[in-house]
């Protein structure tokens, strides 16, 4: 039953949240500043996360296939594939939901318990589409950038990774991130981070602007939303690869 | 005028208003008293808005708000203003940020107009030299005093003030008392004040509504509160040691 309650109040707290902004000016400077806030905030997490998982990616494959038979560049080819298809996106997001939800929710949850929303409400202002539209906006537009850079970046650990410990010589490992490359692989990962984005920022919104009571609740809300957040990727998730490469 | 009909309010089981009815006239300070608990704070959210009622309306001079639906309540909201009970500041934005906020979303006055409205308005609660503070760096007393600047920036009808004493020393709360009364007066608002504070009721409370387990127990004067010989309202007004003492005595 409280799922079931949780989800009818998520879909009606979205129906709020897409209401007509009251004034497009402050509308698109909040988008700015969400942008600023959510996305390039978080690059250097993305950045350092991204480059490092690439290199130990790399190393694993390599060691995993040391057979002769298999040529070295192979290995190229599979960090690429498991960096484009699987870590940029979801693992990166997975990321996002706990850093960026947590501060939704958190940001939001305090507004709540401190009446900072009740002020929005009696000022007559739609305080779900002025708090939480933003950060949706932002997110949807922001994420595919960040998911972009991290693909760049992982591959660059991965090239740096190999290079430096000789497991995979430069030419070999350049020579198989090109090889065989499917462009689709990248529009299927910014697809699902346009998802996992809005994800992230209705989800962690919802649950800070439902939060009730005091900062113990807010920290409880704010775990809640990077759970949530996170199972609902994992699900969506699998969806979307049905949906977009079966 | 505000006037509210039979108000009926309850969460699942708990019955938390009760037939609740009154008049609040313009160009008076309203007072609405009663312990923690009894149904003072949710009876002022049940009028400006932010609870639903369960049965009753509430009436802002013949427009009844309870029937009003979408952009008809927006417009209404408009002639509001309300001082929470911690303020409710926008941490993110500066004292004059905060006080400009209701103009950015609301007006139609270029930028240098609205910070002359908010400077307008800050001066009004003797609040200089604080525009590009923050909330968090500024006393309990004034932020306040800044909510006030806040809620008078739209020149609003009706003020809503939830327990505006709350945490500040005896000194600061009468600075506030007498603030929203010369405002009430100056702008011939109809002003709603919750408290449990006795000396805002003797000060201020030209009109007083006693709350008891969310039930109207009694409504008067300030001048007529001491004479009442209603139980409930003397076991509140003199819970005091000091208060019984200065009973007998006189």
């Amino acid at each position: 039953m409280a799922f079931l309650y949780q989800t009818g109040r998520y879909f009606l707290f979205l129906k709020r949240v897409f209401g007509r902004p009251v004034k497009h000016r402050i509308f698109f400077k909040q988008i700015i500043d969400e942008i600023d806030d959510l996305g390039v905030g978080s690059l250097g997490i993305v950045v350092i996360i991204s480059f490092f998982i690439g290199a130990v990616i790399t190393l694993q494959t390599a060691y995993n296939i040391e057979l002769p038979i298999i040529p070295k560049y192979t290995v190229g080819v599979a960090a690429r594939d498991t960096i484009l298809l699987e870590f940029s996106s979801t693992i990166v997001s997975l990321i996002l939901a706990g850093k960026v939800g947590s501060h939704i929710a958190s940001e939001i949850g305090t507004m709540r318990v401190t009446e900072q929303i009740d002020a929005l409400d009696v000022m007559g202002i739609n305080s779900a589409g002025y708090l939480v539209l933003p950060k949706v906006v932002a997110m949807i537009f922001i994420n595919p950038f960040l998911v972009m850079i991290s693909m760049g970046i992982g591959i660059g650990g991965g090239w740096v990774a190999g290079a430096s410990t000789g497991v995979v010589p430069s030419p070999e490992y350049i020579y198989g991130i090109q090889y065989a490359f499917i462009p689709f692989y990248v529009v299927y990962s910014l697809i699902k981070s346009v998802v996992f984005g809005f994800l992230i920022a209705t989800i962690s919104g919802y649950w800070g602007y439902y939060t009730s009571g005091g900062s113990l609740e807010v920290g409880r809300s704010s775990t809640k939303a990077v759970v949530v957040s996170s199972i609902q990727i994992l699900l969506f998730n699998l969806i979307l690869t049905q949906l977009l490469l079966a | 005028m505000i006037e509210i009909k039979s108000i009926y309010k309850s969460f699942d089981e708990n019955d938390v208003l009760k037939d609740v009815s009154s008049v609040f006239e313009a160009g008076k300070t309203n007072l609405i008293i009663g312990q923690s608990g009894s149904g003072k704070t949710v009876l002022l959210k049940t009028i400006v808005g932010l609870h639903e009622v369960d049965q009753g309306e509430v009436i802002y001079d013949s427009r009844s708000f309870t029937k009003m639906h979408g952009k008809e309540r927006k417009d209404l909201r408009k002639e509001m203003g309300m001082l929470f009970q911690g303020s409710a500041l926008f941490d993110s934005k500066t004292v004059e940020e905060n006080v400009r906020f209701p103009l950015d979303m609301f007006s139609d006055m270029n930028m240098s107009d609205r910070i002359d409205r908010a400077n307008f308005c800050l001066e009004r609660v003797h609040l200089e030299n604080a525009n590009h503070l923050y909330p968090a760096e500024i006393s309990g007393g004034m932020q306040k005093r800044v909510a006030i600047a806040r809620a008078i920036a739209l020149n609003p009808k009706y003020l809503f003030c939830d327990e505006p004493n709350s945490g500040l020393d005896p000194r600061t709360s009468i600075v506030i008392d007498e603030l929203i009364q010369e405002i009430t007066k100056e702008y011939n608002m109809t002003t709603i004040v919750n408290t449990h504070d006795m000396n805002s009721v003797m000060g201020i409370g030209e009109k007083v509504v006693f709350i008891a387990n969310g039930e109207k127990c009694w409504e008067g004067t300030n001048g007529e509160i001491l004479k009442s010989d209603n139980e409930r309202l003397n076991d509140f007004i003199f819970a005091s040691k000091f208060l019984k003492q200065l009973r007998a005595g006189s």
